[in-house]
C-alpha cells in the first residue's frame, strides 16, 4: 500500500522531514506518535500534496504509484484521504453539496459514473445515522458554527462517504470528549478492511485504546526513530518522548 | 451565407471570450460625431413626435454645459465623444410580423449567445416553451417582440421605447425623465439626447404581470455607443418582474455604454429588476478593448407601501460604474439591492446603490458581494440617507469582499446620512481572502483547483444568487465560474 523512502521535505526553506521511511501494508493501521514539532502534520501534508511543502529528496508511492507527482485532487481520486486536525469552514456551501461535489469529482476522475441524487441522499442518511449526526446538520454550511466534536464527526462522515483506500487521521482525538471519541473511533473502525490502510497521527495513547494499531512509530526531528507493536504506545505514555528526542538529536 | 461563415470563423478564432463574435448585418449609421443635427437625425429615424425631439434637444443643450465626472475609483483614457457613432440600426423591413421574417443572422446570433433561458425556443416558436416574453434589443432596435397578445389581454404594455413613444405617448411623456431627470448626471444627460431604443413596460392597476419579462441587450456595431433607455411603470397594486441580460462581441476599441433605466412603483406596486451583465471585459493583460458600462439606474417608490428590488450580477465590462438606486418616497415603501460584482484581469468596478429614505417607516436592505481577482479593482460605493420626514426609516447593509490572489483590490465606501433621530441604520462589512487552507481542504476531497474556487465563490455569493429568478440563477452561477477561470495559481 503506502511506501515512503528517505523522504526529505522543507517548509519555507527549513527542512522538517529528514529522511523519513515508512511502510504501511494494506489491511494495517499504523500509528505515528511524537512530540510537538516532530513533523507529524508535515508528513500528512506532504502525502496529500499541500502547496508550500517542498519535497527535496525521497519518494512516496501508493501501490507503486508515485504520489508526489500528483495534484492534491488527483491523490484524493486515487483514494488518499486526510482527516484534518482543524477542519475548515466553508461558508455558504451546505455539507451535502460539498460532499456530493467531491464524490462526483473523484468518480469523474476515475472514469466512474456519477452518483445520483437519491442514491447519494440514501447513503448520506445511513452514514449520518451511524455517526449520530442529525441529518439536518448536513443542510447547513459545512463546519460553519459547528463545535469541535461536530467538525471531527463531519470529517469521519466525509471519509465514510468518499470511501478512500488510504486514510490519514491527523490528531483526530483532539477536542473530543470521551463519548464523541467513541463515536468517531467506531466510525473509523467500521472502515477497517483488508484493502485499506490507515495512518493515525496522535500525541496521546488515548485514541489508540479505541483504534487499535498494528504498528506504532515514533517520529522525532523528522525521522522515524523507533517502531514496534501497540506496547510501544503504552511505553511512550509512561515514559514520554524524552529518550527519543535525545536519540534524534 | 458568406456572412454566417465569416461569423463562424470569427467565433472559432476567439478563445478567451466565448461571446465575442460579430454578426454581419447591414448597418444604418448616423454619421460620426455629436451635434444637434445628429439628435434630429435620430429622432427623425424613429419617426418621433415633436415633443420628443424637443426633449432630446433640450437634453443635448444641457449636456454641452456639463462636465464629465471624475469621482469614481476608475481610470480610463479620455473619451472623444465626437469620434463615435450615435445611431446604428439593422435595416428595418417594416418590422417582422412573424419569426420567418426575422433575419436568419439574428436568430443565429441568439443561438451563439448560448441563451439558456429558453428564449431561443420562444423565438423559434417551439411548442411548450416556457412563458417568457422576450423583447430582444438587437443593436439598439427592438426586432422581435413576443407574447404581446397575452400581455395585451392582461393590459400590460411591453414594447420597445420607440414604439411606446409613438403609440403610448401620454404614458411615456408622463413618466420619462421623472425618476432620472434629463440633467441628472453627465451620462444620463447624454443618453437623454441620443438614446436609441430600449424597453417600455406599463402594468395597469391591480395587475400581476402574467410572465417574467426579459430583454437581451447586445452591442453589435463597431464604434456605436449604446444608449438604451428603459422605463418600467407599475401602477397601483401591480407587480412585474423584469430580467435583463447582456453579452457583447469582442472589440478593439472601447465602447461606451450609457444606459438609463427608470422604474416607477405607485401605491402597493412591486417591481423586481434583475440583471446579468457579461460584456466583454477587455484583454486580461492590458484591459484593452473592454466595454465602459456607465449606467444610471434608479427606481422611484412613489406610492405608499411600494417595493422595488434590484438584483445584479456584474461580471463583464472593463469598467462598471453604476448604482441602481431607490428613492423611497412613499410611506412604508421598501427598496432592496442584491449585488454580485466580479472583477478579474484588469477590470474596474465602482458599483453599489443609493437608498434615499424620504417617507415614513421606509425600509431598505443592501446585500453586496464583491469579488476581485487578477489585477482588478472592485469598489462598493453606497449611500443610505434618511430625510427629516423619514421617521422610522430602517436600513440593513451587508458588504462583503472576497479577494482572490495578491494583486487585486477591494474598497468599500459607504455614505450614511441620518437627518432624523428615529432612523435605524445597520452596516456590516467584511473583507476576506480566498484562503489557501480552504482551497487545499476542498482539493484534498477531490476537487480540482478551479472546481474548488467555483464552489467557494458560489458559497460566498449564495445570499444574492437565491434572489435571482430560477432560470437566471443557474446561468449566473455558471457565469461566476467562467469569470474567475484561471484566477488562481
Amino acid at each position: 500500500m503506502l511506501s515512503v523512502q528517505d523522504l526529505h521535505a522543507s517548509v519555507d526553506g527549513k527542512e522538517i522531514l529528514k529522511g523519513l521511511s515508512l511502510e504501511v501494508p494494506a489491511g494495517e493501521v499504523h500509528a505515528i506518535m511524537g512530540p510537538n514539532g516532530a513533523g507529524k502534520s508535515t508528513l500528512s501534508y506532504v502525502l496529500t500534496g499541500r502547496q508550500g511543502y517542498e519535497v527535496t529528496q525521497g519518494s512516496a508511492t501508493l501501490d507503486g504509484e508515485d504520489l508526489l507527482a500528483l495534484e492534491p485532487n488527483e491523490r484524493a481520486a486515487k483514494g488518499v484521504f486526510l482527516s484534518f486536525q482543524y477542519p475548515l469552514e466553508i461558508p455558504g456551501v451546505p455539507a451535502l453539496t460539498f460532499i456530493r461535489t467531491a464524490l462526483n469529482a473523484q468518480k469523474k476522475a476515475r472514469g466512474e459514473p456519477e452518483v445520483s441524487a437519491p442514491e447519494f441522499l440514501k447513503l448520506a442518511r445511513a452514514k449520518a445515522a451511524e455517526l449520530r449526526i442529525d441529518f439536518d446538520m448536513l443542510k447547513r454550511a459545512l463546519n460553519v458554527g459547528f463545535s469541535g466534536g461536530e467538525k471531527k464527526r463531519m470529517e469521519i462522515l466525509q471519509m465514510a462517504m468518499l470511501s478512500p483506500r488510504f486514510l490519514i487521521l491527523d490528531e483526530t482525538d483532539s477536542g473530543l470528549d470521551i463519548d464523541a471519541l467513541r463515536i468517531v473511533a467506531d466510525g473509523v473502525n467500521a472502515l477497517r478492511s483488508p484493502d485499506r490502510a490507515m495512518l493515525v497521527i496522535t500525541h496521546y495513547q488515548r485514541l489508540l485504546d479505541y483504534i487499535k494499531p498494528d504498528r506504532v512509530h515514533v517520529l522525532s526531528a523528522g525521522r522515524i526513530v523507533a517502531s514496534g507493536g501497540p506496547e510501544l504506545a503504552l511505553e511512550l505514555e509512561r515514559e514520554g518522548y524524552d529518550k527519543y528526542a535525545r536519540a534524534a538529536a | 451565407m458568406a456572412a454566417v461563415k465569416q461569423t463562424v470563423e470569427h467565433v472559432a478564432s476567439l478563445e478567451k471570450y466565448k461571446h465575442g463574435f460579430v454578426t454581419d448585418i447591414e448597418q444604418d449609421f448616423a454619421p460620426k460625431g455629436l451635434n444637434a443635427d445628429i439628435v434630429r437625425f435620430i429622432s427623425a429615424k424613429k419617426d418621433e413626435p415633436e415633443w420628443m425631439l424637443q426633449w432630446r434637444l433640450d437634453a443635448f443643450e444641457r449636456w454641452l454645459a456639463l462636465e464629465e465626472p471624475a469621482w469614481a475609483k476608475v481610470s480610463f483614457p479620455r473619451i472623444d465623444y465626437q469620434d463615435s457613432y450615435y445611431y446604428a440600426a439593422p435595416k428595418a423591413k417594416e418590422g417582422p410580423k412573424s419569426l420567418d421574417e426575422v433575419d436568419p443572422d439574428l436568430l443565429e446570433t441568439y443561438k451563439k449567445l448560448g441563451i439558456p433561458l429558453k428564449e431561443q425556443e420562444v423565438l423559434a416558436g417551439v411548442q411548450g416553451a416556457p412563458r417568457y416574453a422576450v423583447d430582444a434589443v438587437f443593436d439598439s432596435v427592438s426586432v422581435v417582440t413576443t407574447f404581446k397578445k397575452e400581455l395585451a389581454q392582461a393590459g400590460v404594455i411591453f414594447c420597445s421605447m420607440s414604439e411606446a413613444i409613438r403609440e403610448h405617448g401620454d404614458l411615456v411623456r408622463r413618466y420619462l425623465g421623472s425618476v432620472v431627470p434629463v440633467s441628472d448626471n453627465y451620462f444620463a444627460c447624454l443618453n437623454s439626447a441620443v438614446f436609441s431604443d430600449g424597453s417600455f413596460v406599463y402594468v395597469p392597476p391591480g395587475v400581476r404581470c402574467p410572465m417574467e419579462l426579459s430583454t437581451y441587450f447586445r452591442i453589435n456595431a463597431e464604434n456605436s455607443g449604446q444608449f438604451e433607455r428603459t422605463l418600467i411603470v407599475a401602477d397601483k397594486g401591480a407587480y412585474v418582474s423584469y430580467l435583463e441580460g447582456c453579452t457583447a462581441p469582442m472589440r478593439d476599441e472601447n465602447q461606451l455604454h450609457a444606459a438609463v433605466v427608470e422604474l416607477v412603483a405607485l401605491d402597493d406596486a412591486e417591481i423586481k429588476y434583475s440583471t446579468v451583465q457579461n460584456w466583454y471585459p477587455g484583454d486580461p493583460e492590458t484591459g484593452k478593448g473592454g466595454i465602459y458600462n456607465f449606467v444610471t439606474k434608479r427606481a422611484d417608490c412613489r406610492g405608499d407601501r411600494s417595493k422595488v428590488s434590484w438584483t445584479q450580477v456584474e461580471t463583464g465590462s472593463s469598467i462598471t460604474w453604476k448604482y441602481p438606486s431607490c428613492v423611497l418616497r412613499g410611506n412604508e415603501s421598501s427598496g432592496e439591492f442584491y449585488s454580485i460584482a466580479i472583477t478579474n484581469g484588469r477590470q474596474q468596478a465602482d458599483t453599489g446603490t443609493k437608498m434615499i429614505h424620504l417617507g415614513a417607516n421606509t425600509r431598505s436592505r443592501i446585500i453586496s458581494k464583491g469579488i476581485s481577482a487578477g489585477k482588478s479593482t472592485n469598489t462598493y460605493r453606497g449611500l443610505v440617507s434618511a430625510h427629516p420626514k423619514a421617521k422610522g426609516a430602517r436600513n440593513f447593509t451587508q458588504c462583503d469582499s472576497l479577494l482572490i490572489g495578491k494583486s487585486c483590490a477591494a474598497h468599500t465606501v459607504p455614505y450614511i446620512e441620518a437627518r432624523n433621530g428615529q432612523a435605524v441604520f445597520e452596516h456590516e462589512a467584511t473583507t476576506t481572502r480566498l484562503s489557501e487552507d480552504q482551497l487545499f481542504y476542498a482539493m484534498q476531497r477531490g476537487l480540482s483547483q478551479e472546481e474548488a474556487v467555483q464552489l467557494l465563490v458560489n458559497g460566498f455569493v449564495k445570499d444574492v444568487l437565491q434572489e435571482l429568478p430560477m432560470e437566471f440563477a443557474v446561468e449566473a452561477q455558471k457565469l461566476v465560474a467562467i469569470s474567475l477561470e484561471g484566477s488562481v495559481g
